[in-house]
């Protein structure tokens, strides 16, 4: 049965964690992201499906132990923000190449540094270029919405577990802490352990004597062996970006001018929309949804058919670097993003269109 | 006498734990890692718990552990093990799950791992090999140098002015209340080896009867890091490391 509710973003997510089956969440508070512990130790869901909910000593801490889980083919998740995200990377660089499924998700505030706790999308370079060290991608998603908040937790198990990677929910600050109806699905069971043997068969959940030992790790110290582990890598990459791009068109069609933007610099960019065609601006929005892989594609095909793009980002402009290297220079892209947790207004981005794209 | 004659049951007095693989060992000729290795794989092969057995390694001379251990095993980031450890025992609390450290990844960088792992009584075993040393890295200045100790970070002496005191992480530890069982060995000697196998034992046992956290170091020789003839480093070991480090148990359950 559906259940329709008014959640916070944050709220949404734990309440998506517990219905999508997931076996452990581990955390540490950090603003604004803490609602998605409390509201899981509140509904305490040890008691009803047996997942797992613990607060770790520290965000290092907590994605060691999405590690530790995630080797035994458990679904495991950690939330954090910003500069915990930071912290973790590391470990998700150690998931990446141990290829671990599992999901982490990010409430992004405004940085460098301890920055500020309003909402930002300062992270994008960090989620979408490697953050950890090496050679590695994570699937990124950026819901838009509360009730994305709630689906991408079960999008996000079911690509960690069918390409054995890490899945990075990029939202923000403003996502996390509106609230707005959202649309619950319903209660997934957690996997049974003969489950996880059939879908996770390298998971180290004790050697029985019908099968070769299992071993999680990153490292291999022979240089041809790593190489051609990497190079395996990177053809799962290659297979992501050909199969999971996502993305949303809105008013595309008879569009001269397109904002790109995600996440809810997307939401605000609806809004300047309807300002701009008021005045009689045809322009539409391609809001990407993985940020990794990058609708490139759809992006060059639009470029034959605009006037130019305004990409809309709360930072000083990183997602509008891989706008550029998908029109390839066919049409003028400019950024325009406030930071430091400000955030734009519609006005303030038909403004920045009129100047930069129309008149510039 | 031949070969065929020497491998006749009868004659046969020792032989490895089944659960070594046929893996050479990467340590150096002399070292007490592939001792207390042997210890752990007996421990669990005479407790029939090798198909419900998890290994955390860590980052160290014994990253490779999992090379050696005919177990399912994970491989932690350096210092992470206990935090890895906590999460898989949660998960599957009915698996044995250990985590084999030695003291840079336990009592550097993995300190807040360790005391909060041991704090919230994770039952779980952590065996930790104190050598004084960064063996893997080349002989660099550990948590547990001692005094005056001189390793190629301290290589005038660790002054402890400087360089701060060695850490004596297994009595911090052994204070806090989730940890139930908490002992300090060695394996450089027969008997020391008889001790140390009835301490892992016993902490496997605790792990059984979901006792809490068990801990139990085991002071080793680096004779490689240490500069030393492999007899010249236990004598070492002996005079200079077991004075500081006494052997003994710290922790011991007081019910019966």
């Amino acid at each position: 049965m559906k259940e329709l509710r008014l959640m916070k973003g944050n709220e949404a997510i734990a309440e998506a964690f517990i219905r999508a089956g997931a076996d452990g969440y581990f955390g540490y508070p950090i603003t604004p992201q803490s609602e998605v512990l409390e509201y899981l130790m509140a509904q305490k869901p040890y008691e009803t499906t047996g997942m797992v909910v613990l607060q770790a000593e520290s965000e290092v801490a907590a994605i060691n132990m999405v590690y530790g889980g995630a080797g035994c083919g458990k679904k495991v998740v950690t939330s954090s923000s910003s500069p915990g995200i930071s912290l973790k990377a590391e470990g998700i660089s150690y998931m990446a190449g141990a290829e671990l499924p599992c999901l982490v998700v990010n409430v992004v505030r405004g940085g460098p540094g301890l920055g500020t706790i309003q909402p930002s999308q300062g992270d994008y370079f960090q989620s979408t270029k490697g953050g950890g060290h090496g050679d590695y991608k994570l699937i990124v998603l950026a819901p838009a919405s509360v009730q994305e908040m709630a689906d991408f937790a079960k999008l996000g198990f079911e690509l960690a577990f069918k390409y054995r990677t890490p899945v990075m929910i990029q939202s923000d600050g403003v996502i996390g802490q509106m609230m707005e109806k959202v649309e619950l699905f319903e209660q997934m069971p957690r996997w049974t352990n003969e489950e996880i043997k059939k879908i996770s068969p390298w998971a180290t959940v004790g050697k029985t004597p019908d099968r070769e030992r299992n071993i999680i790790t990153s490292l291999d110290l022979d240089p041809a062996r790593q190489e051609r582990h990497v190079y395996k890598l990177g053809a799962k990459y290659k297979e992501i970006e050909e199969n999971e791009v996502r993305f949303e068109k809105i008013q595309c069609d008879d569009a001269e001018y397109i904002f790109v933007a995600y996440g809810s610099s997307a939401r605000i960019c609806q809004k300047s929309i309807e300002i701009a065609r008021a005045k009689g601006i045809k322009v539409g929005l391609l809001r990407p949804i993985t940020l990794f892989p990058f609708p490139k594609k759809v992006l060059n095909k639009l470029a034959d058919q605009v006037k130019g793009m305004l990409t809309v980002e709360m930072s000083l402009g990183q997602m509008i670097e891989d706008v550029q290297l998908a029109v390839n220079g066919k049409v003028k892209v400019e950024h325009y993003g406030r930071v430091g947790g400000m955030i734009p207004s519609p006005d303030e981005i038909v403004a920045a269109l009129e100047q930069k794209i129309i008149g510039g | 006498m031949d070969i065929k004659d020497i491998i006749k049951p009868e004659n046969l007095v020792y032989s490895k734990s089944k659960l070594f693989t046929d893996k050479a060992l990467s340590y150096c000729p002399g070292c007490g890692h592939g001792t207390a290795h042997k210890l752990v794989l007996q421990t669990i092969e005479e407790m029939g718990i090798e198909s419900e057995t998890i290994g955390v390694a860590p980052v160290g001379c014994s990253v490779l552990a999992y090379e050696f251990m005919d177990i399912d095993i994970q491989q932690a980031s350096h210092g992470r093990a206990p935090a890895v450890a906590t999460a898989i025992k949660r998960l599957m609390p009915e698996k044995f799950v250990f985590t084999y450290q030695g003291d840079g990844d336990l009592a550097a960088i993995g300190t807040a791992e360790t005391i909060h792992a041991c704090n919230r009584g994770e039952n779980i075993v952590i065996i930790f090999i104190n050598n004084g040393i960064y063996g893997m890295t080349g002989g660099q200045m550990a948590p547990t140098t001692i005094a005056k100790m001189k390793t190629s970070t301290s290589p005038y002496g660790r002054d402890t002015a400087i360089m701060g005191n060695p850490l004596k992480i297994t009595e911090l530890v052994a204070q806090l209340p989730g940890v139930y069982y908490c002992t300090r060995q060695a394996v450089h000697t027969a008997a020391a080896v008889r001790k140390a196998k009835k301490a892992i034992r016993q902490a496997f046992e605790n792990q059984k009867l979901k006792k809490g956290l068990s801990f139990v170091e085991i002071v080793s020789n680096c004779n490689s890091g240490w500069k030393m003839t492999p007899v010249d480093s236990n004598i070492w070991m002996e005079n200079n490391m077991f004075p500081f480090y006494p052997l003994g148990d710290i922790k011991v359950p007081t019910e019966k």
